[in-house]
């Protein structure tokens, strides 16, 4: 179906490509119901347990003068609250958003990370479910703002912008349905997930191959596994980049909805 | 072989953009734990930790103002009483040489009548000393003359000889009675 879900079955001398198997790992719990566990269901889990253990370390007894962690965990909210939130939706409007938003970065963030962390080596976010959920969250998140703020005009100013002579609705109006309505949660769950996915199949080129030169073709051919550990370690470092980045992009686009609802033209 | 088949079967069957049920609620339930999380338990901290800041920061500032407000009143405060003490020293460095001039006036002037009283005094006494001298000297130049003359009469004072013993002899009685006046006195 797509050029990387390639069918091996990782013979010991062949080569393992990364493949579209890795995001659906064998069901370890409660198989054949809704709540079936898998490896990448575990790993979530483990995200919040630890963002959990992580947080809560940081603010069980705050102080006026932050120690080490409190200081780290002030940082990271204060980015969150003032330069994505605050900045975005003032003050009065960010507050009401404020938990939402964190929530979805803080979460993404972690998520992501997983994908680069050694032993888990895959970011829970790089299944659809996840992605998907957290869009629509967003979409129902600007939908309540906007039809809370202005009741009855809220669809009239998105789908019908002021200033815009009538005649041109017949063109406006489909686009603006199709980019507000329809594409920003499609594009906020794929741009996340793809990011994922890409990211994953790159290190796991990079180390499988690395571990195929050395292992199995042997001989000169482990010369070429120095190129691609190289190419693996500095990939780590971007998907490092892109894990920040995409929780930073989809959290800040979702506060960007927020207040393109509430604003009173569209 | 026949393995390999069947996974590539099922790899057909994987659409990575089709959600499982299992994969949406997973996913719900990771994001409402720490949406429950963070709403109730890590921003509130936070809020209320910045609020304790804030206000901490404000009292300070608050005592600050406090404080510098107080040096400033007790610079004040300080400063009349030097000008007080000041104007005080020379009031009293003032009055001080008032008082002294005044009391070299006096001394003078007390001086100045002691001068005078002395003197008139002294001049009292030089009158009264020499009215008593005329009184007492008439009185006895009569007597001497009176002496002096009955000796005069008593002896015969044609002869020379003779007036010149007569006085010798007056002279000598004046001289024996002013030495039991003074052997008197």
């Amino acid at each position: 179906m797509l050029p990387f879900a390639t069918s091996e079955e990782g013979g010991s001398g062949e080569f393992h490509g990364p493949s579209l198997t890795d995001f659906f790992p064998p069901v370890i719990l409660f198989e054949g119901t809704w709540f079936e566990i898998n490896r990448i269901i575990l790993i979530r889990l483990l995200v919040v347990a630890v963002l959990i253990l992580l947080f809560w370390l940081a603010t069980r007894r705050m102080k006026l003068v932050p120690g080490r962690g409190q200081s780290l965990a002030e940082l990271a909210l204060d980015f969150v609250r003032n330069n994505m939130v605050y900045d975005t939706l003032g003050k009065r409007d960010g507050k009401r958003f404020l938990p939402l938003l964190t929530t979805l970065f803080f979460l993404i963030l972690a998520m992501n990370l997983t994908g680069i962390i050694p032993g888990i080596n895959i970011a829970g976010s790089s299944v659809i479910g996840f992605p998907l959920f957290l869009a629509l969250v967003s979409y129902v998140a600007f939908m309540y703002a906007g039809i809370k703020k202005h009741p009855g005009a809220f669809f009239k100013n998105s789908l019908f912008p002021s200033g815009v002579p009538w005649y041109l609705y017949i063109v406006v109006t489909p686009i603006e349905f199709v980019s507000t309505f329809v594409l920003r949660p499609i594009t906020l769950a794929l741009r996340l997930l793809m990011n994922m996915v890409a990211g994953h199949m790159l290190l796991v080129l990079c180390f499988s191959a690395t571990q195929f030169f050395i292992f199995t073709a042997g001989g000169l051919w482990s010369l070429f596994s120095i190129g691609t550990f190289a190419f693996g370690l500095a990939f780590t470092l971007f998907e490092l980049l892109v894990a920040v980045l995409q929780a930073y992009v989809f959290t800040l686009l979702s506060a960007v909805y927020i207040q393109l609802a509430l604003a009173e033209e569209h | 072989m026949l393995q390999a088949i069947v996974t590539a079967a099922t790899e057909e069957s994987i659409n990575p953009l089709l959600p499982a049920p299992y994969d949406i609620i997973w996913s719900a339930v990771a994001f409402v734990i720490i949406l429950i999380f963070f709403w109730k338990y890590v921003l509130p901290r936070v809020q209320k930790l910045l609020d304790e800041r804030g206000e901490a920061i404000e009292g300070n500032i608050a005592k600050a103002d406090e404080a510098q407000r107080k040096a400033e009143a007790a610079l004040e405060e300080y400063t009349a009483q030097l000008a007080d003490a000041r104007s005080e020293a020379g009031r009293i460095r003032e009055t001080a040489r008032e008082d002294g001039k005044k009391i070299v006036a006096e001394a003078k002037e007390t001086a100045t009548t002691e001068a005078a009283r002395v003197t008139a005094s002294a001049q009292a006494q030089i009158d009264a000393e020499r009215q008593s001298a005329l009184v007492s000297l008439r009185s006895e130049v009569g007597t001497l003359a009176i002496d002096l003359a009955s000796g005069v009469i008593g002896e015969s004072l044609t002869d020379d000889k003779k007036a010149a013993a007569v006085v010798d002899r007056f002279l000598a009685d004046l001289e024996a009675s002013e030495a039991t006046a003074g052997g008197k006195k």
